[in-house]
């Protein structure tokens, strides 16, 4: 059974449609890779499955349990984590308080232990810092601990941002233009965490994307959109021949 | 320059970072402790002061330097501290129980006024909680019953362990227990899940949204930490005003806690303390002042409020970050000596923040 499914998803912001009827599924452990022109809805259907946006047609379905109707705070808890095309670090703060809020979700004490900060509140915090620490060792942040988010260059931010979609444990992580704005040696690097990630932490990755070579060489299926439409999906290899695709892309 | 080797994980969890941090603060604790037996009463009474208006400030500092929500109508917490103790005090309830009544029904009028306005952001936000203090002062006229309306309220002043509270020494020593209660409290409250959700909130609601941070219940659960602080501070100021009339709790007390966290240093709790100085002292010092300057000018009645704004503004031009943010330059010029540069903490300009989603 496939991991993540979405059917019929339609989202029209007054009378421009920006998603019509799109479905697809994502089986467990796939790369799985959305492109398409600027416009096409990409972003939009990442903001519909992390319900930022209301679809006014259609449903989600993950692990089989359908969270169209989940309120947006609790997607994450369910083990879908995501980054954003623009950043959306907590700028002020540093990269280890920026991860341990990867961990939010897991948060057991309430507020009277944290004003009293109880044993239990000290030793949950070491338990997230165990965790933080792998994804530290796995994504090479270890001189940025304590930097702030003002004081790093930006392709280190979006290793941050990164990271701290990791600290969730998802099961599901959605990656916005995961290589926009990096020089091509942090896109090859990214390109070998990514597979990592898929291989080593077995999460299944959903990744907008423009750079076809990196496309090309991470992903295990593409779709792509156009227009809020479903233009082609399938192997990197199809897609790469689809005559639609080519249309969209570079015109006649 | 000091470095800090990094053994352990507890040394980013515990409040001090190093020896010296314990050093310099215990000592400040002793001075504290020692300062009945170095100034007179007046002075004490002065001091008092400032430790109120810091507990009032970290309340407010929790709400707008770490949470990112403006209130222009704190002085409303301030007052419902203060009358709900005056009023528990007059029907006979001990001072140590009276205490953690105020501080709970502050929390409850926070969470309960947090919910419906903090659906509200910017300058709406700040609209509807200068509202709020008018609200509060119209309550406090009219509901004589519980407040003595506009004859005001004598506030008893209790004994504690024999020691009565008409005693400056008795009351600062009970000033500066509660603040420094209350600092505990927030740091404690600031190195946890919610502390650090509140700061989430602040930088990037999307982010933290997506990260499983319920908004709706971190922005009350803020308003209503913010308002307990602040009502606390409102219990002690009762006792430092000895009087309440309503007209105490006006808008100008607000923006009196607002001027201290800007002053102070937005997002930093040293910064409520040297703002509380800054504030409980500035009426002070004009005060010495007025009698060097030109009678035309220094019997002006505008002078002092003149002066505040005057203040903010400049705070806010050169200096974003407060007293603390310039203390912060300082030591590290002193700490770097010859190689400081200027341009450490010039802010750079970014352009990756947008309004899409």
């Amino acid at each position: 059974m496939s991991l993540f499914e979405v059917k019929n998803i339609t989202v029209s912001f007054g009378g421009v449609k920006a998603l019509n009827d799109v479905s697809f599924t994502v089986d467990k452990g796939e790369i799985f890779t959305i492109i398409g022109p600027n416009g096409a809805g990409k972003s939009t259907l990442f903001n519909v499955i992390s319900r930022i946006y209301e679809p006014s047609n259609g449903e989600i379905f993950f692990n089989g349990e359908n969270i169209s109707k989940i309120k947006p705070h609790n997607i994450s808890a369910l083990g879908i984590a995501r980054t954003f095309q623009n950043l959306e670090l907590f700028e002020n703060a540093t990269v280890l308080q920026n991860m341990l809020l990867g961990r939010h979700i897991y948060k057991k004490t309430n507020i009277l232990s944290e004003i009293l900060f109880t044993n239990k509140t000290r030793q949950q915090e070491r338990e997230h810092r165990l965790k933080i620490e792998e994804v530290i060792d796995f994504l090479d942040l270890q001189h940025y601990r304590d930097t702030l988010i003002n004081g790093l260059p930006y392709g280190v931010r979006k290793n941050v941002e990164l990271a701290r979609a990791l600290c969730t444990a998802p099961k599901l992580l959605l990656l916005d233009e995961p290589s926009s704005g990096l020089t091509n040696e942090e896109t090859n690097d990214l390109g070998f965490w990514i597979k990592d990630i898929q291989s080593i932490l077995g999460i299944t990755i959903i990744m907008i994307e423009h750079d076809m070579s990196f496309v090309n060489k991470v992903s295990d299926r593409i779709l792509a959109l156009n227009y809020g439409e479903i233009l082609a999906s399938g192997l990197p290899s199809e897609i790469k021949e689809n005559a639609d695709v080519k249309q969209a892309y570079m015109g006649e | 320059m000091r470095f800090i080797f990094k053994t352990n994980y507890a040394q980013d969890i515990n409040i001090a970072r190093h020896g010296g941090d314990k050093f310099w603060y215990s000592l400040l604790i002793i001075l504290m402790l020692a300062m009945p037996l170095i100034i007179d009463d007046f002075y004490l009474g002065e001091i008092s002061y400032v430790c109120i208006l810091a507990i009032a400030g970290i309340g407010l500092m929790i709400l707008s330097g770490y949470t990112g929500l403006a209130s222009l109508g704190h002085a409303a917490f301030l007052g419902i501290g203060a009358y709900t103790h005056a009023f528990l005090l007059t029907n006979g309830v001990p001072f140590f129980a009276s205490i953690p009544i105020v501080v709970i029904v502050s929390f409850m009028v926070g969470a309960l006024i947090g919910i419906p306005i903090l659906r509200l952001t910017g300058m709406y936000l700040a609209i509807a909680t200068l509202a709020l203090c008018f609200i509060a002062e119209h309550v406090f006229i009219k509901w004589e019953h519980f407040t003595g309306g506009n004859r005001g309220m004598p506030v008893p002043q209790p004994e504690i362990m024999g020691m009565s509270f008409y005693d400056s020494t008795t009351f600062y020593y009970v000033c500066l227990a509660f603040l420094i209660l209350s600092m505990f409290a927030a740091i404690n409250i600031l190195r946890s899940p919610t502390g650090r959700a509140f700061v989430a909130i602040r930088d990037s609601e999307i982010a933290a949204q997506s990260l499983g941070v319920n908004l709706g219940l971190y922005k009350a659960l803020s308003f209503a930490i913010s308002g307990a602080f602040t009502g606390l501070a409102g219990a002690l100021l009762a006792h430092y005003i000895g009087y309440l009339a309503p007209d105490i709790f006006n808008i100008f007390l607000s923006l009196t806690l607002l001027l201290l966290i800007v002053v102070g240093g937005m997002g930093s709790l040293h910064g409520t303390v040297f703002g509380a100085i800054f504030v409980g002292s500035l009426p002070q010092l004009i005060a010495i002042c007025r009698d060097y300057l030109p009678s035309s000018v220094g019997s002006q009645p505008g002078l002092e409020p003149m002066l505040f704004g005057l203040i903010l503004v400049l705070f806010i031009l050169y200096e974003p970050l407060g007293i603390y943010g310039r203390w912060v330059k300082i030591k590290l010029f002193f700490q770097l000596f010859p190689t400081y540069k200027k341009q450490t903490f010039k802010k750079q300009k970014v352009f990756t923040k947008s309004d899409r989603v």
